[in-house]
């Protein structure tokens, strides 16, 4: 019992990382009042730029041996971030400077990040003369899934909280941050008062384009390094089409199950990829079915959240009040 | 006293919205250490007036001075920089925020909470204020609300404090304790201006009082050397002959009875208080009163849109049979087949749909008619064209949405769907507001004809010349209480002003 | 000059434009969309636009097979777009087409396998009634909670979607066949039953013809009844709605249940008509790609047909340029992409106009 334990909580933090960098980068996003359904798309984007970063790299060494871990890790990184501020930036246009709907603009995201995702994968794939349908990155993953030395050797605690690559830590650390900043500080505050009240916030003196354009981008960004995570950790530097499947918008379901706060969302991230592969765990027998219904689990438990902070109408409980309107100073 | 200088002055100040002109040279002195009522009518120029000082509109014409340098002001923020607060009637408050989180929204530097929740202290402590910085918005009262307003606009150093109506969403012991703190704030010296249309405040509370009509400014004098009688006088001018055709009531019966009706906000602010009156077919009775003393209540309560406290409104037929309209809903009156048309104040948010065309809004009130599941689209249609051609209506087509069409146009749409039913009873609400003289008039007819087919109409309305020469009888609402029901033939204008301001209207209490 | 920094331009509310000035501009968009397209697949392709252009003709029209192809899924996409548009009228932000179309799916795989025995009229009605209840009933859930304590909808009907597509694959294990094998196959594959019939020639034509109809009902629908009229009112303005007497919770679940039992006939449709099989891919993310049809036709019927066709036309043929040129299968989804962001755009050229008439002046000094 206990060696199960020891072996589900790792694998439950893992299957967490990528809904955290989802989750905290949504809730960034939302907490401006724009809801960028287009999250699931920015993940892909940004799995598959560090895929294209690595893989350039990669290509460029004349043999394995060259490889400098740094560079390695590095490339990647910037790619990932590149290619999704890239899509924060066209999400923001179209909705805040040109002021489309919001959810329209989000799905065709989807679609489109979605799309590269898998061309790309696909493309690479069959660049590097591969006889099987996916890419395997492994010299870069080695990189991103360094560990700390010593962790191995500390028994059940070492296993359970510091056999960890840094991009887990990073996603506490960033989930964290974003609670601090969001309700610790200035530019908090104002953000918080452009995503409920736009108006007020606007008249406080707030430039609230400003604020819509840094917070949408920032948040796809974390979400881009989510992907990230996803192909060079979690699945070993290997990247399949459509492997990724709908953690995006499981994600999303997580911005709603913590009622927007990025720092219950690392223990509810946790609790997410323990529910998404708790199925495994679970003594069904051969009973293959009832697998699949575990794996609704999350999804309900987000929409009995949802009903319940309606049916409480706690105020501080609700989404941001603006959330998914646009705005137009003129339109008062 | 002569020789204290102003700290604002404003001077020529002109403003005008389209063709209306709201403010006509206006001239206005400001002084520090004491309370400056602004004084007039819905409609005379006091909140644009202020509206320029705070930043929100720029003037056409006129300067102002400040300390007796000329200033620009171009935004809210250019306004704090001189040292100007407003307290708007609609606060500008986010509401999942906590009192000092709002106060310090939009300023700069790092955030300290602490450090401002103890500023927050030492204004509340020095003027007398009770705001806990920790509280969020949406757990506060208005009062709390308007608190947070006045402590925000002093914690930028605001040292000329500007407050729209601020009473009108108070009850008697906030507007008290208000009160106090304003005089606490006037001994430390600063200037204030308070927009009221309401006698006893000012005489409670101003120092000096400043009277505008129509946008024009009438005069000002030290509220001691004046009287209610006077004021009155000044804000609502003399008696202005309209020339509006008021024919004798015919056949008038009892049609609505309204007995001990109460009403009470969502805030738990009473609106209505034991109102009770009787309003009969054939005859227009007016209701008077300052804004918000509750006819929006009572319109809605009667066209079944107001959860109601307590008291009762019947409907009375003509062969005396008796229908309780309280607690029905618009559709289960109709349902009853009394046909009661109700003009709401809200035209485009409430009685009309912006977006839609002549033709589809005339559909609202008669889409429901019939058996079949397919709306009738030609007699809606008809309706639309003989409604244009009947009352003038400038449209390019009956196909245009009604957003697009200019307020007097909106206005006479709604007026001729609302009579195009036939009704027994006809509500309407600030029926010509924003109307011109001509589009007025064909208001005016279209009303007299409904009261001479017999329909009994209720006629909230805010000029008090026009409720003299159209109503048979004029019912004044005073804080959401009868003040009393005159007749309109022979009633005095400074009486009518008198009752508004004063419940019962007498000056020696 | 330079103490107070004036925006460049400023941007304005346009007043009523006519119809012909704004599919002139939506018109604009596409082509220039379609323009960056080619742009791009002549990069990836070296192929030269022309060509291109001729690849995505032919990907919908090269033969009688791609042409039924192209009606059948335009057919499909529309008639889920058809049901999200009452409620989009309404300004309920169903995205949860995906969802409900499954669960109609699921029913009448349901009827299928479990009634095998049964004459087939029996079946095939139990079909039609179950699945436009189940699509019926996951559309009104959520209409339920957002008509009595405002839940928001956009949210609940997303995740509404990620609940069926568990439960059809809870369903797909449990129905396997053959053993093993976590796939449904083909249902009934001898005796047919539940299958729908074959008109025309084609299994496809009973699909094309049912949305035909659907789409001229829902015209209908919301043009010239009563419900329909409702339906724009409560949409419009809620306060208005009330002053008139509209019951507005009743019309908002009253409206999700019609838009979630159509998406149940596209279930239905794709179960009983074409696919004769059940998975969890089955509607092929047409729940979301609606959304967009619905809006960019402007909640009107009508234009849904063309930016329906549109987008399944250029859908495939992007399929065929990926095909014809040894590329990956989502190129597809990428072109889409792009057309969409370019139409989403272009909104904005039709309601706002940008002015520059201070800067001029300022610079005539």
């Amino acid at each position: 019992m206990l060696s199960a334990i020891l072996s589900f909580l790792p694998r439950a933090v893992a299957q967490g990382i990528p809904l955290l960098y989802g989750s905290t980068g949504e809730i960034i996003t939302q907490k401006s009042g724009n809801m960028n359904l287009g999250i699931p798309g920015v993940m892909y984007v940004g799995g598959i730029c560090g895929v294209i970063g690595a893989f350039v790299y990669e290509q460029s060494l004349p043999s394995r041996e060259a490889l400098v871990p740094a560079l390695a890790v590095l490339i990647p990184t910037l790619f990932c971030l590149l290619g999704s501020l890239l899509m924060g930036l066209l999400f923001c246009f179209l909705t805040v400077t040109l002021r489309a709907n919001q959810n329209v603009t989000g799905l065709a995201m989807t679609t489109f990040g979605v799309g590269f995702g898998n061309f790309f994968g696909g493309s690479l794939v069959k660049l590097s003369g591969a006889d099987m349908p996916f890419l395997a990155l492994s010299a870069t993953s080695n990189c991103f899934k360094k560990t700390l030395p010593f962790a191995d050797k500390l028994g059940w605690f070492g296993d359970i909280v510091l056999n960890y690559s840094f991009l887990v830590y990073l996603a506490i650390a960033i989930a964290l941050f974003a609670s601090f900043t969001i309700n610790r500080t200035r530019t908090g505050l104002h953000l918080r008062a452009v995503g409920e009240n736009p108006a007020t916030a606007d008249s406080a003196g707030i430039n609230v384009n400003r604020y819509k354009y840094l917070s949408t981008c920032l948040g796809c960004m974390v979400a881009g390094l989510g992907g990230l995570y996803y192909v060079m950790d979690y699945a070993s530097g290997i990247w399949a089409n459509d492997a990724f499947g709908d953690r995006g918008w499981l994600a999303i379901a997580l911005v709603i199950f913590t009622v927007w706060r990025p720092n219950v969302g690392v223990l509810a991230s946790f609790l997410f990829g323990g529910l998404y592969i708790l199925h495994m765990y679970i003594p069904s027998g051969m009973n293959l079915a009832v697998k699949e219904l575990y794996k609704m689990l999350p999804y309900v438990v987000t929409i009995i959240v949802l009903i319940i902070s309606s049916l409480r109408n706690q105020r501080d409980k609700q989404p941001p009040q603006s959330l998914g309107l646009p705005y137009f100073r003129e339109d008062r | 006293m002569e020789t204290r200088v102003a700290t604002v002055k404003m001077r020529n100040i002109t403003k005008t919205f389209g063709s209306v002109v709201a403010n006509d040279k206006v001239w206005l002195d400001i002084y520090k250490g004491e309370i400056l009522a602004l004084l007039g009518e819905n409609g005379s120029g006091k909140t644009t007036l202020m509206n320029m000082l705070s930043g929100i509109y720029f003037p056409d014409e006129g300067d102002i001075f400040i300390n007796d340098e000329k200033v620009v002001i171009r935004s809210p923020k250019d306004a704090f920089d001189h040292g100007i607060g407003m307290i708007h009637q609609h606060f500008k408050l986010v509401d999942v925020l906590t009192a000092a989180e709002n106060i310090i929204l939009g300023l700069e530097g790092k955030l300290d909470i602490k450090a401002a929740s103890a500023k927050i202290r030492e204004i509340c402590d020095a003027y007398g204020f009770e705001v806990d910085p920790n509280q969020k918005i949406y757990d506060m009262s208005v009062s709390q609300k308007q608190t947070v307003e006045i402590v925000k606009v002093l914690f930028r150093g605001a040292d000329i404090l500007i407050l729209d109506e601020p009473t009108a969403v108070l009850t008697p012991q906030e507007t008290d304790k208000l009160f106090a703190v304003l005089r606490n704030m006037r001994d430390a010296g600063k200037a204030i201006v308070i927009i009221t249309h309401k006698m006893h405040e000012v005489e409670d509370l101003s120092d000096r009082v400043a009277v505008l009509r129509q946008g024009h400014f009438v005069g000002d004098m030290p509220t001691k050397e004046t009287d209610a009688q006077e004021m009155t006088n000044m804000m609502v001018g003399h008696a202005v002959t309209l020339n509006i055709n008021r024919p004798e009531p015919v056949d008038p019966k009892p049609r609505i009875e309204v007995s001990g009706l109460t009403v009470r906000s969502i805030d738990g602010i009473l609106k209505l208080q034991d109102v009770s009156f009787t309003a009969m077919s054939g005859e227009i009775l007016g209701i008077a009163g300052i804004s918000g003393s509750g006819q929006k209540e009572l319109l809605e309560a009667i066209a079944g849109l107001q959860p109601v406290e307590g008291g009762s409104i019947c409907y009375i037929e003509d062969d005396g049979t008796r229908d309780e309209l309280l607690g029905k809903d618009p559709l289960r009156i109709a349902e009853k087949g009394i046909t009661l048309s109700f003009v709401p104040e809200d035209r485009l948010g409430m009685g009309l749909v912006g977006g839609m065309d002549l033709s589809d809004n005339m559909m609202l009130r008669s889409f429901r008619k019939g058996k079949s599941i397919f709306t009738d689209r030609k007699g809606p249609r008809n309706l639309a064209k003989r409604v244009v051609e009947d009352l003038s209506v400038k449209t390019p087509s009956i196909e245009t949405p009604v957003r697009k069409l200019s307020g007097s146009n909106v206005q006479k749409v709604l007026v001729g769907r609302e009579i195009a039913s036939a009704p027994k009873v006809l509500l309407t609400a600030y029926a010509v507001r924003g109307l011109d003289i001509n589009s007025s008039h064909t208001i005016y007819d279209l009303i007299n004809q409904q009261k001479q087919n017999g329909v009994a109409v209720i006629y909230v309305g805010e000029d008090l010349d026009v409720l003299l020469e159209l109503c048979d009888r004029i019912l004044v609402l005073c804080a959401g209480k009868v003040s009393g029901i005159v007749p309109g033939r022979g009633a005095k204008k400074r009486d009518l002003g008198m009752m508004m301001t004063r419940l019962g209207g007498n000056s020696n209490v | 000059m330079f103490k107070k920094k004036e925006p460049l331009f400023h941007i304005v509310k346009r007043g009523e434009m006519p119809w012909y000035f704004s599919w002139g501009v939506r018109a604009a968009g596409i082509v220039l969309a379609l323009l960056c397209c080619a742009l791009i697949s002549t990069l990836v392709t070296s192929e030269n636009p022309i060509g291109i252009f001729a690849t995505i003709i032919d990907g919908s029209f090269g033969s009688g097979r791609k042409f039924m192809t192209l009606l059948q899924n335009t057919s499909m996409l529309l008639c889920i777009a058809l049901a999200l548009t009452p409620a989009f009228k309404m300004r309920f932000w169903n995205i949860g087409g995906e969802g409900q179309a499954l669960a109609g799916a699921l029913a009448s795989a349901a009827c299928m396998i479990l009634m095998k025995n049964q004459p087939n009229a029996v079946v095939i009605s139990c079909m039609i009634v179950t699945s436009l209840a189940a699509g019926a009933l996951w559309g009104a859930v959520p209409a339920f909670f957002k008509a009595k304590f405002g839940t928001n909808e956009t949210l609940f009907t997303l995740m509404m979607n990620y609940v069926a597509i568990q439960l059809v694959a809870y369903f797909s294990v449990v129905w396997e066949n053959p053993r093993g094998s976590g796939n449904i196959g083909v249902i009934n594959p001898n005796s047919h039953i539940g299958w729908f019939p074959e008109i025309l020639g084609s299994k496809y034509a009973l699909n094309i013809i049912i949305v035909a109809l659907v789409t001229v009902g829902m015209y209908i629908y919301l043009n010239y009844t009563k419900h329909g009229y409702e339906i724009s009112v409560v949409g419009e303005s809620e306060r208005t709605a009330r002053y008139i007497g509209i019951k507005v919770d009743r019309v908002i679940i009253r409206t999700m249940v019609l838009s979630g039992a159509i998406c149940g006939l596209a279930g239905l449709l794709l179960v009983g008509g074409t696919n004769h099989t059940l998975n969890a891919a089955i509607v092929d993310g047409r729940g979301f790609t609606a959304v967009m049809v619905s809006w960019l036709g402007k909640f009107n019927p009508i234009w849904m047909i063309l930016t329906s066709f549109l987008l399944v036309f250029l859908g495939r043929g992007a399929g065929e340029i990926a095909t014809d040129f040894g590329l990956n299968a989502s190129y597809g989804d990428i072109l889409t992409g792009i057309i969409l962001f370019f139409i989403i755009g272009c909104e904005f050229f039709i309601n706002y106009k940008l002015s520059l008439t201070k800067v001029s002046r300022k610079e005539e000094k």
